[in-house]
């Protein structure tokens, strides 16, 4: 895949500039309107950087990682995945990054091996080199061999984030995206999850945009951490400077201190209106 | 040039790889398809056995004529609707199993993705349709001294160029519409079968839906196959269907991959490209 988009060497994994993104709301009573999902958001990250993003449901997260992973066009500023534009180059973008979102999204009927081996033909993988790479990363995962056989629609949410993991690992990604990726595990799966990320950075030389709910996993995974509220990126730095900033203890405290909301607070309207644009 | 090379390789592999996936569904969900077969097998009986009630109520037809008449447009009627099913639903399926979102953001174009589902669509169908055929006739059964076989199967393949290429531009439905799409996709394939003269010669038709029907490929279908199997024409003498199903088919493709390309810009424009549910 790199051969046919090359990595710059001096090229920011990811820089955006005033990224901006909006979708159109229906109501009765103040007929069409646009609400903003991400508003002006600067940022970049280096190459091996792991940067984490915290905000509530809603505060446009998943919206980022949409356009990074050029699923979304943007209304307004632009986007580069190492050099490559997000909008013009969206083939070369799409080589370089993959994604583990918080729902493991397979086809159900269907196995772990079966599911992988038909992705990874989509980034250009033949079936010999599926056969041998596919048992190996699940091993490494942590996937149990005896079950690469059954429909995901029997498997554990733990099992099937580890197939999604690795999914995002067999195509070698320089960029990883991950949305929520531990979010509804259990305790011991999310601590297995959470190591393999660190595996993946110490051995693949991946740079990783994480957004998370978790503010300890953001605090020990991440270099630099983002606050993300309605749309706004209002500090990305690392944790330490971001509690110093606030005069805070904790994460948790910073990120009230930043907002003016309780961690736990969903950002009902946003939400709500972004899921009826969608809809 | 290597990089050219390089990227039709990764191009193809990935058309396989759609191919692979539906192989494995197809394997997956196995009884389903024998249910929806046998349920073919039943449709296609009731519409053929409209021959001998004719005759039986009096009518004045030549019953084996009238028969295998109505078991080709019964047949082309079931593969051309695999082909739509498979195509509309690219999207629509995806969607429901929530892997749109990976399978947009892989560096796979369009025309190879849709390309897969072409593909495995015209192979399945073409096993379908003949399994279909061979089952009814066999129940009433016909006999096929004269049919040419051979040419009936190539004008089956000629048509189903055209008819992948109207099937992309019905795929583009689900995309624009996750709630609606797949209905209009179904509304749109009876709209193209009504017109094609699949159980009555198109002259029947109000001279507006002959009109239609210059344009729908399986008029042209209907008309070679049937030519083939109750004449007996060789694929020689087929050149006034065959012709207008290329020029068809050579209009119908980059025309439908134009259509889906510029629905995903617009699904991508207003985060259409999400999972339901």
């Amino acid at each position: 895949m790199r051969e046919l988009s090359p990595v710059p060497p001096d090229a920011l994994a990811v820089e955006a500039r005033d990224l901006r993104k909006e979708f159109v709301r229906k109501d009765r009573k103040r007929g069409k309107r646009r609400v903003p999902a991400l508003a002006d958001v600067s940022l970049t990250l280096e190459r091996g950087e792991c940067v984490a993003i915290l905000g509530q449901n809603g505060s446009g997260k998943s919206t980022l990682v949409r356009l990074l992973s050029t699923l979304l066009l943007p209304d307004g500023g632009s986007a580069t995945v190492f050099g490559y534009d997000v909008v013009r180059d969206g083939k070369a973008v799409r080589r370089l990054v993959n994604r583990v979102s918080v729902e493991a999204s397979f086809f159900k009927k269907m196995s772990p091996s079966e599911n992988l081996h038909y992705a990874a033909r989509f980034y250009g993988m033949t079936p010999s080199e599926t056969t041998e790479r596919i048992p190996m990363i699940l091993e490494r995962v942590g996937f149990p061999s005896d079950r690469r056989g059954e429909p995901m629609e029997n498997l554990s949410r733990g099992m099937q984030q580890k197939v999604a993991l690795a999914r995002a690992l067999l195509t070698s990604p320089v960029l990883l995206l991950l949305d929520e990726p531990t979010t509804g595990l259990d305790p011991r799966s999310k601590l297995e999850v959470q190591d393999f990320i660190r595996e993946m950075r110490a051995e693949h030389d991946s740079t990783i945009l994480l957004c998370t709910h978790d503010l300890d996993e953001a605090e020990s995974l991440a270099e630099r951490v983002g606050i993300l509220d309605a749309g706004r990126l209002l500090a990305l730095e690392p944790a330490a400077d971001l509690k110093a900033r606030f005069a805070a203890e904790t994460l948790e405290e910073a990120f009230f201190a930043a907002t003016g909301r309780g961690f736990e607070d969903e950002q009902d309207e946003l939400d709500a209106e972004e899921r009826k644009a969608l809809a | 040039m290597r990089a050219v090379a390089l990227s039709l390789r990764h191009e193809l592999i990935g058309l396989a790889g759609v191919v692979e996936r539906n192989v494995y569904l197809t394997r997956r969900y196995i009884y389903w398809d024998v249910a929806f077969f046998v349920w073919t097998v039943a449709n296609t009986l009731t519409i053929v056995f409209i021959a001998e009630g004719i005759e039986a109520t009096g009518g004045q037809i030549d019953v084996e004529r009238a028969t295998t008449t109505l078991l080709i447009g019964a047949v082309v009627w079931a593969y051309l609707g695999i082909i739509f099913e498979f195509l509309t639903e690219t999207v629509a399926w995806e969607r429901w199993e929530g892997t749109i979102e990976y399978t947009f953001m892989a560096p796979l174009s369009r025309a190879m993705h849709l390309g897969g589902s072409g593909v495995f669509a015209v192979l399945y169908g073409l096993v379908r349709a003949i399994l279909l055929f061979i089952v009814v006739a066999a129940f009433f059964g016909l006999a096929f001294d004269d049919a040419n076989f051979i040419a009936a199967l190539v004008v089956l393949v000629v048509a189903s160029i055209s008819f992948f290429g109207i099937g992309m531009m019905t795929a583009v439905l689900p995309l624009i519409s996750p709630e609606k799409g797949a209905q209009l996709g179904f509304v749109a394939q009876g709209m193209l079968l009504v017109v094609s003269g699949v159980y009555y010669p198109v002259d029947v038709l109000p001279q507006w839906m002959q009109w239609l029907a210059t344009i729908s490929p399986a008029t042209y279908a209907l008309e070679g196959i049937r030519a083939a199997i109750l004449e007996g024409d060789p694929l020689s003498s087929m050149w006034p269907q065959i012709w207008p199903l290329l020029v068809i088919g050579a209009a119908s493709i980059p025309l439908g991959l134009a259509i889906f390309n510029r629905g995903e810009v617009y699904a991508k424009r207003h985060g259409k490209l999400k999972r339901s549910g």
